[in-house]
């Protein structure tokens, strides 16, 4: 369980988050919504850490992500994985490498362990025989798979997901969609997903909440979402500007 | 009207340097917390051991033929100035002394560490600000793997070695070249060269010039790691890095240099 309280974050003189509250139960897929720049990859990186509010906390089952000390939050960072925007993959290593270095980083497991793990990660993302390539020969939806098999490889409790599906064609988005679906049934995770492709958190959510400069205006289902009454919801779901 | 726009331009100007100012403390201030950090990193040396070699490759042997090649024309350099200040002054017999002095104290170290600065710091201020703004660096953190001994350390340790293997090279190198021109343009005998060398040579010297280069690696290592590390914004922010890791290790060198002369050779 996540349970975001009251966060306020601002840069220099703007303010990005003005007490955001959300709480993502254990074993469901919570996707936030939000326009472009209004705080979705900031506010992610204040719950893995990266950022520490200026007020307000963020609990990941209870432990208080900005008040334990750099040992602890590696120890809590083990139990959850990432899919950055861009894959954010090394691209000084080989696919292989990038799926294995938490495990070579911080298990006992021998090397060939290790390569059996990175190749059935691979496999889940529909990635088999690329461990020898570099991120460089790859495109940018298989780069995000790879991310993915990155990110699970750890057999994290919790994922974040940001962005999985900006920047790719609408069938290898969908690709994506069904695989953040097959993993979270195959590996219980609980997922926070932050997008501002409505068809994706439409097929993925347990849970959609909308950030809106600043706050959280709206959480509830994707039935809920789109008989919401509030209007800036509505244009947002419709892709219409105001 | 002109007073007014006056006072306004005066106060935007002290206000400049005034920022300026804590920029440059703050920046400094992160520096050193980051020179603190990787100090502290040293004692998982021997877990990164592997990416510590890989750096010290990329240090040492990338850079060793540039360094080569500017440290025989050094050593001409040397031989034709000292050959003509020393011309009817001083017996030729002195010019190997006046060269090899002046090879291992300053220009082996000193020349070395600068081409270093330009190859391997921009190349790791480069890699760094790479990493940094397509969000690698923090990739790293959240597998909960510090960046601080698993990138900046290593980089730290192969300055601190490789730095002076290449002024040692690169002295050897250059006093050939000081050879190549006492012999064939000013016209002294091997032999004679080789007594100049052999019986001004103070260890001393030789140290001297090391230690500087120790000193030199570790800031050309650091400043690359530091204005890496703190690169933003995308493309363009990596080259500013670049250029400030540049101009930071040169100059640092030269004003390390100073203090390292003044403290050894006194
Ligand atoms: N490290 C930072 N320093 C300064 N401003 C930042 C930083 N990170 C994000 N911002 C600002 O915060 C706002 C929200 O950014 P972000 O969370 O990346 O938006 P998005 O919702 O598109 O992911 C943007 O205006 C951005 O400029
Ligand atoms: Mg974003």
């Amino acid at each position: 369980m996540i349970d975001i309280s009251n966060i306020y974050k601002s840069f220099n003189s703007k303010q990005v988050l003005a007490g955001v509250d959300l709480s993502i139960n254990t074993g469901e897929t919570m996707v936030i919504i939000g326009g472009s720049g209004c705080g979705k990859s900031v506010l992610l990186r204040h719950i893995i850490g990266l950022m520490q509010p200026d007020r307000g906390s963020v609990k990941i089952d209870g432990t208080d992500v900005s008040r334990i000390n750099r040992k602890e939050l590696f120890a809590l960072r083990k139990r959850l994985g990432m899919l950055f925007q861009g894959a954010a993959l090394f691209d000084s290593l080989t696919v292989a490498e990038n799926v294995g270095l938490g495990l070579r980083e911080h298990s006992e497991y021998s090397a060939e362990q290790i390569s059996d793990i990175v190749n059935k990660k691979l496999e889940m993302v529909g990635m088999s025989g690329t461990g020898g390539l570099m991120p460089a020969e790859l495109s940018g939806g298989m780069k995000k798979r790879v991310g993915l098999a990155r990110a699970i490889a750890m057999d994290p409790e919790y994922i974040l997901y940001d962005e999985p599906t900006t920047g790719l064609d609408p069938i290898m988005a969908d690709k994506i969609n069904d695989l953040i679906i097959a993993l979270r049934s195959r590996m219980a995770l609980t997922s926070i997903a932050v997008t501002h492709d409505m068809v994706s958190a439409a097929k993925i959510a347990d849970r959609i909440a909308m950030l809106h400069q600043g706050k959280i205006i709206f959480c509830g289902t994707p039935e809920e979402i789109k008989r919401s009454p509030d209007e800036r919801v509505q244009r947002f779901i419709k892709g219409e500007a105001d | 009207m002109p007073l007014k726009l006056n006072i306004l331009f005066q106060r935007s100007i002290l206000e400049n340097i005034g920022r300026s100012t804590i920029d440059l403390f703050q920046e400094w201030g992160a520096a050193f917390i980051l020179l603190g950090k990787i100090s502290l990193s040293l004692r998982h040396i021997f877990r990164n051991f592997s990416q510590i070699l890989t750096q010290m490759m990329f240090f040492g042997v990338s850079s060793l033929p540039v360094v080569l090649f500017s440290a025989v024309f050094t050593g001409m350099v040397a031989g034709v100035q000292a050959a003509y200040q020393m011309q009817g002054l001083v017996p030729p017999i002195w010019l190997g002394a006046g060269i090899s002095r002046a090879v291992l104290i300053e220009l082996g170290p000193v020349l070395t560490a600068l081409v270093v600065a330009g190859r391997v710091g921009a190349g790791i201020a480069a890699e760094l600000g790479t990493m940094k703004v397509t969000e690698q660096i923090d990739a790293l953190e959240t597998m909960a793997i510090d960046p601080v001994a698993y990138l900046y350390m290593p980089r730290f340790v192969a300055g601190a070695v490789m730095a002076p293997v290449l002024t040692v090279f690169a002295n050897f190198v250059a006093l050939v070249g000081g050879w190549l021109v006492a012999v064939l343009s000013v016209g002294i005998s091997s032999q004679m060269y080789m007594d100049g060398l052999r019986f001004h040579f103070h260890t001393r010297d030789l140290v001297g010039g090391i230690v500087k280069s120790v000193f030199f690696g570790i800031i050309i290592a650091t400043s690359g790691c530091f204005h890496g590390s703190a690169t933003e914004g995308g493309a363009e922010g990596v080259g500013k890095a670049t250029t400030n890791s540049v101009v930071t290790s040169a100059v640092l060198i030269l004003i390390f240099d100073y203090i390292i002369s003044a403290w050894i050779f006194r």
